[in-house]
């Protein structure tokens, strides 16, 4: 290697070493200091205090995935952000939702995102689901030290499978451990009562509509009982973030179609304020 | 051990031009356009899979002609090196004009140093902007100069001729149909004055398309899209670039742009 290869201004002898897709890979080797979960904390007493996202749900549905998260931040008893989004695209048929630090998550999202695109940007070709959920694990594996100290990023990942043609959602725990759910998941503060909700709501036959409307009721019923986790905010017009991924890949639903669905559920809980009330036997 | 003959700077360096030009010269060429809409890739290339054309960043394509594994090599570094310029900074901060300058320094230092070969490579970096004031197309020959290009360009093989041939006919504001077709006509000359057929099988077509709604502006242009467009009488194309059988390589479909 040349002593000082930026001098010459050429690429450095790691951009044009054949090998590795991953760019977390390259960015390891190459310069490791830009890895989120390589960042030295310094020691502190206690918690660190920064903003925390809440609740993220997920359900399947024939055909597809719906996930979807509320709009608050909390930091402590504050609500440090009313409308913040923490679900995102992670490429055209998956998405990511994220509960935890918010500062972090969103970076993770970023990289993670990038991590996707770069592969298929030099592969030519997209990464299996497994692929990607497996990727994701060992992000949130290297972001360990940080989880110990109070900053931890707990995902929850959808996607659409093209090879087994359908919907498929993984969740993640501090450690990076990976688990395949079936039907439906929630992870973040309100994610108990968020579960409760879906356990009751939740069938096999759902249709898209009535998946995302599942959604919104479980992060409903999570705002209800956990004051980490935001409802829809009908004066400020701040809806939950409702993303479906199907065969013709991501969709966020558009403000006109997130406000009718608030509505419509808060409408019926004005009579019901326990929401929709399952068989007793 | 013997003493080695004199071999003067002039020479030395005429020699290492004269083997990279040879190198360039065994592949087939490929040629760079600007339409009304963006820029167009369009090269024979008889693998599907071993692309000439690819995608750097949102805005950004690359085209290469000469040996595979050395383009190749460069390609991914201009990944890696986009990739992480926008991770470090914003995706806004990656530009052809930077990424043209890195290989422009890595051509020549490789080009000038005596301990390896000179690459046998020639490269095209394209970038699309909002307006076709915008866009930009760079040609960086294997020695680590830097052309700036206007309306079209052609590199490999026969590019003398090929370029002579589209500067007479290429024109601003093109439909991506007539841009296409004028493409295929000048890949089809020989060099001895006649013409040979290429069929669609053997075209490799991409664009970066500045009225794509994504993000990511480079997308491949195949099959059924590729023989319509090819077929179409001129002025007829224009939109033609979304539809079916387009292998669409963009992935984020972000809501939020």
């Amino acid at each position: 290697m040349e002593a000082n290869p930026r001098s010459t201004g050429r690429l450095p002898a790691a951009f044009l070493t054949p090998g590795s897709s991953s760019f977390v890979d390259f960015l390891s080797e190459h310069q490791p200091e830009m890895l989120p979960g390589n960042r030295q904390l310094p020691p502190v007493k206690g918690m660190v205090e920064a903003p925390h996202g809440t609740t993220i749900v997920a359900t399947t549905f024939p055909g597809g995935v719906v996930l979807a998260g509320d709009r608050r931040a909390t930091m402590g008893n504050m609500i440090a952000q009313r409308d913040i989004e923490k679900v995102f695209p992670a490429d055209e048929y998956s998405a990511v939702g994220i509960a935890g630090t918010a500062g972090l998550a969103v970076e993770m999202v970023k990289l993670f995102q990038l991590e996707l695109e770069h592969f298929e940007k030099v592969e030519g070709a997209q990464l299996s689901l497994e692929g990607k959920a497996n990727r994701l694990s060992t992000m949130i594996r290297s972001n360990l030290g940080m989880a110990m100290q109070g900053l931890a990023v707990v995902p929850l990942f959808a996607g659409y499978d093209v090879d087994r043609g359908k919907g498929r959602i993984f969740s993640y725990d501090v450690a990076g451990g990976r688990s395949e759910e079936t039907g439906f998941a929630a992870t973040g503060s309100g994610s108990v009562f968020a579960r409760g909700s879906m356990k009751k709501l939740y069938r096999e036959d759902l249709s898209e509509e009535q998946a995302t409307t599942l959604v919104v009721q479980a992060l409903y019923d999570a705002a209800d009982d956990d004051s980490a986790t935001g409802g829809p905010d009908l004066a400020r017009r701040i809806y939950p973030v409702v993303t479906v991924i199907t065969e013709d890949g991501f969709r966020r639903l558009g403000e006109q179609e997130s406000q009718e669905l608030a509505r419509a559920i808060t409408d019926r809980r004005m009579q019901q304020p326990d929401g929709p009330r399952a068989e007793l036997l | 051990m013997s003493t080695p003959f004199y071999v003067s700077p002039q020479q030395a360096m005429a020699d290492r031009a004269e083997y990279a030009r040879k190198g360039i010269a065994r592949g087939r060429s490929l040629v760079v356009l600007q339409f009304a809409d963006g820029i167009v890739f369009v090269g024979e290339n008889p693998s599907r899979a071993l692309h000439k054309f690819s995608e750097i960043y949102d805005r950004i394509g690359f085209a290469a002609a000469g040996k595979y594994n050395e383009y190749e090599n460069l390609r991914i570094g201009g990944v890696r090196y986009a990739d992480l310029r926008g991770y470090t900074y914003d995706r806004g901060d990656v530009t052809a004009r930077g990424l043209a300058n890195v290989y422009a320094q890595t051509l020549g230092t490789i080009f000038s140093s005596n301990a390896e070969k000179p690459y046998e490579v020639e490269l095209v970096v394209a970038e699309v902007g909002d307006e076709a004031e915008g866009d930009q197309i760079y040609r960086l020959p294997h020695d680590g100069s830097i052309v700036d290009e206007h309306g079209s360009v052609a590199v490999g093989g026969n590019a003398e001729m090929i370029s002579g041939f589209l500067d007479q006919r290429h024109r601003d504001g093109m439909t991506l149909a007539e841009a296409l077709q004028l493409a295929v006509q000048a890949l089809s000359r020989e060099p001895n004055g006649g013409e040979r057929e290429i069929p669609a099988e053997r075209l490799e077509v991409a664009v970066l398309d500045r009225t794509r709604p994504q993000q990511r502006k480079f997308k491949r242009i195949v099959g059924r899209q590729l023989s319509r467009l090819l077929e179409s009488g001129s002025g007829s194309g224009a939109g033609a670039a979304e539809g079916d059988g387009s292998e669409e390589s963009s992935s984020s479909e972000d809501a939020e742009e």
